[in-house]
This record gives structure tokens, C-alpha cells and sequence, in this order.
């Protein structure tokens, strides 16, 4: 397949905007570190901090410069990789993000392979059976687990798995120098809340689009030429019904981040989010600002990406000629 | 008048409309399930300690950690408070914090919505903009960062996750208001000549107030996640609070041999939210009709 010019165009564009929006955010993230704390020294060093101490503090780590001088110094380095350096541990904060962020992904990555199948199965099912209770009780069902908190069925998961049945490791804390498999396995607890989380929006979204290609014309008419319920299933609805759920995958990819910190923290897990949950304890700002700025810029490449994939699976995207 | 959907808005009209959602409200059954359960944590909040069986703050050293009895239904905790006790009293504070913040949220962001929807212009792009980058962020970052700023108070957790869900809930306001400006209500109010504060607030609010109020739910069943999950890990309720999140806190450590100091707080946390959950859904069936 060949890229078309609309593709491009819209790529382009959405890649534009997402740049901006990043803009935008960064602007926000640092005005929340540098701003809402007011004297970032007394911050840092509390309230019984000697005055000399603060501010000698506060011209060391160049907080008595004007705003926007700062902010230049900082995302100006912050995109050549120097993301600052941490007030709690004085080392550059990089190698602390780019450590918990493998991690996080290993996480999110094994969340993600078990609940993409399992939401889009639950969704066609429940669209299988539109009006029925078991269609209800699918949805309630979905909207229900969507809003328990996850330290909430963390804990339910850890008492049912971990103290009762004794089949998984209660922490993600896997011995020094585990395999993979050893590490997916001290994994899979922490994934469940997540899987849960993640269900119903998955499930909504595949359920309103297998309806909408079930009642739609092609669907009508591949019936009517005598193709097999299966085929039709195969052929014409699912691909149809399963577009819109790449992009709410890419917006849980945002949520992801949120839900990470509790669960990370949960399972003891060394991941971005029990980081930024760490620096945001011990007010250390700068490493706070750079792991809140990486997670906004995965999200923000997670939604082109998922753009592009929809792009280039939406036959209609593919022949429309700009 | 018309409404979004075309029908006649006459005054007869508009009072047999409320009497069909009326029946159709008594007719639900996860509205009348969910209204229960709100209800009933409501009056735990409410009357607290009053209606409790043991004081719930009320440490007992002689009798920690004691399973669940006939004197101690739920169990005690580490300093030897009654954990029935201290569930029911939980209720209170999350059911403070949780619904202000929502409020806060909702009237504010309304009004953004209304304002942008209506005018439009480069107010609408820039405020647009903004609520896309915000949106690259989960609450519960944005919480931490701005709570670890301003420090963490009950009042502190309110405003944050109110002017967080601010830009959220103009979105939906504002799709709204776009739709109901392109109707002839709107332009007729213009032609005689009503200012574009009187049409926002006068004209087009009671349309939307329907949204608003789904909406509302909506997020009152995030905010108490929020709030749960924020009082959970130390940025939202404090101690000495019976609020279930901190009680799951401190127990955690004991899950192991304890579980009756923590997963009734934890069924507590999760019925709220399923009740709130059941509420949104009961009445976007009957706004839908």
C-alpha cells in the first residue's frame, strides 16, 4: 500500500497540532512546578530552613531568574535530553525516567495484550445481543468496573489471588537477573486492575460500532447475496466495527499514566508513574516536571499513531484523493 | 420554542414531558437501585457518629486487630477501632469533597462552555487548545502536581479537581450550545434583540441543562474515584478522617493476615461508585426519552 497525499496532508497536520498542544502543555507543566510552589527553596528545604540557605539553594538551581528566562533554559535543554537535575537525588534526572519508563512500559504492554481482545470480544458479544439484559448487564457491567478505583480492585485481586489462593506474587518486585517469563508472571497482578479499568471503554466502543456496521447497508447487502453469517462477521463488520477502537486504545494510553501511579506504587513497581508519585512526596520538581512532560508526549504520540493507523485502515481514507 | 429535537416546547407540552420522565425515572430500575445505595451512604455521611453502634475514633489497645464478631461486626484495626464503625463514618468526608469539587467543576465549566459555544472567535480556538493539552494528562497527575504545589487540604482537593474537570465539562457544554445556537429560538432572541448575555444564560442554559446534569453525574462518579484514589495514596483526605481510601492505606500492610480492616472500606468505595455508576445511567435513559 502505497501512502496517498491525504494521508500525508492529514498526517502532517495532526502532527502539527500535536506539537502545539505539547507546546502548550509544557508551558503548563513548568508554570505548575515553578509557579504554585512560590519560594521553591522553602519548598524544597521546609519551613525551618535557614533564609541564607533558601536563597542560596534558589540561585543554585537558578529559580531567581526571571520566568521566562527559566523557561527557555529548561525546555531548550529538556529537548537535547537534559531534562534537569534532581533536587532529592543531585543527579541528572534522564537515566531515573528512561529506567521507569521501561518498566512502565513492560507494564502497560502486558495490560494492554490482555485486555484489547478481551474488551473487543465483550463488545461484539454485547452488540451480538443489543437490548437483552446480558447486553444491559454487559454494559453496566463495563461502566461500573471503568469507575472502581484501582487501588480497589488491586486489593480485592491481591487478597483473592495472592493471600487465598497463593497463585501469584503480591509485589512486582521480581528477584535480580528474572527471565521473562518470570517477569511477565510478577506482572500479571498489577496488570489485572488495569485490564479492568481498561474493559468497558474498550468494550463500549467496539459494541456502538459492530451495531452501527451490523444495521448499516453493506452489511444488508453482503447478506443478501448469501454470504455466511461468519463471513459477513469477518469481512464486513468487524473491520468496520473495530476502527474506532484504536483511537480510544491511544486514549487510554493518556489515562494509562494516572492509574499507574496507584498501582505502581500498590505493587511496589519502579515504574514513571511510582516516580512521579515519589518526586511529587519530596517535592523534587524537577523530576516531577520531566516525568509529567514525558507522559503527556507519550500520549500525544500514542493519538498520531493511532490517527495513522486509522488512516490507513479506513478504506475510505485510503482511495479519497486529496 | 422547539427543543434540540424539534418537539414544541408550549408550557402544557413541557409539563406532560416532565411527567413522561417522571414514570419513565420510577420505571428505572438502575436509577431507583442506584438512588438507594446514594441514599443510604448519604444518611451514613450525614448522621455519622450519631448512628453508629461504637465511637469510631474510640482506640481500645486491649482489643486490636480482633476478627469480626457480634461485638465488633467488621472486625477491628490496628489501634482496636471498631471498623463497622469507622465505615459508616467514612462515608462523610468523600461525600463532601467529592460532590463541592463536581459542582465547582460543573458551574464553571458551564459557563466556559456557554461563553465559548456561543461566541465562538479566537476565545473559542485558544480555550479549545488548551483543554486538548490538559487533556494529555490524567487527573491524577495534574492532582499530584498541583497539590504537591499548594499542599494538600480538603478545600485544596476540591478547587484542583473542580478547575480540572472545568475545561472537560465546557467541552460537552460547549457541543451542546453550538447545536442549540443554529436553532430559531436563538435567533429570535437575537432579532429582538437580547444581549448575548441574556441568550446565553436566559435563552440557551435551561436547553442544556439536561447535558449538564447527566454530565454532572457523570463526573461525580469520576471525582469520587479521584478523591478515593488521591485520599489512597496521601494527597487527598487527611488523617484523622475514617475515609476509607486512608483506612486501605494504613491496613495495606496487613492484607496478608488482616483482611477485615481493609476490604470492607474497599466494598464501601467500590458501592458508591457502582451506586453514582447506576444514577448516570438511570438518568440518561430518562433524559434520552
Amino acid at each position: 500500500m502505497t501512502i496517498q497525499p491525504a494521508i500525508l496532508k492529514f498526517l502532517m497536520k495532526r502532527t502539527l497540532l500535536s506539537l502545539i498542544t505539547l507546546g502548550i502543555l509544557s508551558i503548563v507543566v513548568f508554570l505548575g512546578g515553578q509557579l504554585l510552589p512560590g519560594d521553591v527553596g522553602r519548598a524544597v528545604l521546609g519551613p525551618l530552613a535557614d533564609a541564607r540557605a533558601v536563597a542560596v539553594f534558589n540561585h543554585q538551581v537558578g529559580v531567581d531568574r526571571p520566568l521566562v528566562v527559566q523557561y527557555w533554559d529548561w525546555i531548550t535543554h529538556f529537548l537535547t535530553g537534559d531534562m534537569g537535575r534532581s533536587f532529592t537525588f543531585r543527579a541528572p534526572v534522564a537515566p531515573f525516567i528512561a529506567e521507569a519508563l521501561t518498566n512502565s512500559l513492560k507494564l502497560a504492554a502486558l495490560a494492554f495484550v490482555l485486555v484489547v481482545p478481551l474488551g473487543i470480544t465483550g463488545g461484539v458479544w454485547a452488540a451480538l445481543r443489543v437490548g437483552r439484559w446480558s447486553d444491559r448487564a454487559m454494559v453496566l457491567l463495563g461502566q461500573s468496573l471503568g469507575i472502581v478505583p484501582e487501588f480497589i480492585s488491586s486489593i480485592v485481586l491481591i487478597l483473592i489471588f495472592g493471600v487465598w489462593l497463593h497463585w501469584l506474587p503480591m509485589s512486582a518486585d521480581w528477584p535480580e537477573g528474572a527471565g521473562p517469563l518470570v517477569q511477565v508472571r510478577f506482572l500479571i497482578l498489577p496488570s489485572l486492575p488495569l485490564v479492568l479499568v481498561f474493559f468497558g471503554y474498550i468494550a463500549r466502543v467496539a459494541r456502538v460500532g459492530t451495531i452501527e456496521a451490523l444495521d448499516s447497508d453493506y452489511t444488508r447487502t453482503a447478506i443478501l447475496k448469501g454470504l455466511s453469517m461468519p463471513v459477513v462477521m469477518r469481512r464486513h463488520v468487524l473491520p468496520n466495527a473495530l476502527l474506532p477502537t484504536i483511537t480510544v486504545v491511544a486514549s487510554l494510553v493518556g489515562y494509562l499514566a494516572g492509574g499507574l501511579v496507584v498501582i505502581e506504587t500498590l505493587f511496589h513497581y519502579r515504574g514513571i508513574g511510582a516516580l512521579i508519585y515519589s518526586a511529587a512526596r519530596a517535592k523534587d520538581f524537577p523530576m516531577l516536571e520531566a516525568g509529567v512532560l514525558t507522559v503527556g508526549a507519550i500520549y500525544a504520540l500514542a493519538s498520531v499513531l493511532a490517527d495513522l493507523l486509522s488512516a490507513a485502515l479506513n478504506p475510505r481514507m485510503r482511495t479519497e484523493r486529496a | 420554542m422547539t427543543d434540540a429535537n424539534g418537539r414544541s416546547r408550549t408550557p402544557v407540552a413541557a409539563r406532560s414531558l416532565a411527567r413522561e420522565r417522571l414514570q419513565i425515572a420510577l420505571r428505572s430500575t438502575t436509577l431507583i437501585v442506584g438512588l438507594a445505595i446514594l441514599t443510604f451512604w448519604t444518611v451514613c455521611a450525614v448522621f455519622g457518629a450519631k448512628i453508629t453502634p461504637l465511637d469510631p475514633y474510640a482506640d481500645n489497645l486491649l482489643a486490636t486487630l480482633a476478627p469480626p464478631s457480634a461485638a465488633h461486626w467488621f472486625g477491628t484495626d490496628q489501634l482496636g477501632r471498631d471498623v463497622f464503625s469507622r465505615v459508616i463514618m467514612g462515608a462523610r468526608d468523600i461525600l463532601i469533597v467529592a460532590p463541592l469539587a463536581t459542582l465547582l467543576g460543573t458551574v464553571l465549566g458551564s459557563a466556559l462552555g456557554l461563553c465559548v459555544g456561543y461566541l465562538r472567535g479566537i476565545l473559542d480556538d485558544v480555550v479549545s487548545r488548551v483543554i486538548e493539552a490538559l487533556q494529555a494528562l490524567p487527573l491524577v497527575i495534574v492532582a499530584l502536581m498541583a497539590l504537591a504545589a499548594v499542599g494538600t487540604s480538603n478545600a485544596t482537593v476540591v478547587l484542583v479537581i473542580g478547575f480540572v474537570f472545568t475545561p472537560l465539562i465546557a467541552r460537552t457544554i460547549r457541543s451542546a450550545v453550538l447545536i442549540e445556537s443554529e436553532l430559531d429560538y436563538v435567533a429570535a432572541a437575537r432579532l429582538r434583540g437580547d444581549g448575548p448575555l441574556a441568550i446565553m444564560f436566559i435563552e440557551i442554559l435551561p436547553n442544556v441543562l439536561p447535558i449538564a446534569i447527566v454530565e454532572m453525574t457523570v463526573r461525580l462518579g469520576y471525582a469520587i474515584f479521584f478523591v478515593a484514589s488521591l485520599s489512597f495514596i496521601g494527597f487527598g483526605i487527611q488523617p484523622p478522617s475514617a475515609d476509607w481510601g486512608i483506612a486501605v492505606a494504613e491496613n495495606y500492610s496487613l492484607i496478608g493476615s488482616y483482611w477485615w480492616t481493609i476490604l470492607f472500606d474497599a466494598a464501601a468505595t467500590a458501592s458508591l461508585v457502582v451506586g453514582v455508576n447506576l444514577v448516570t445511567d438511570g438518568l440518561q435513559s430518562v433524559f434520552e426519552a
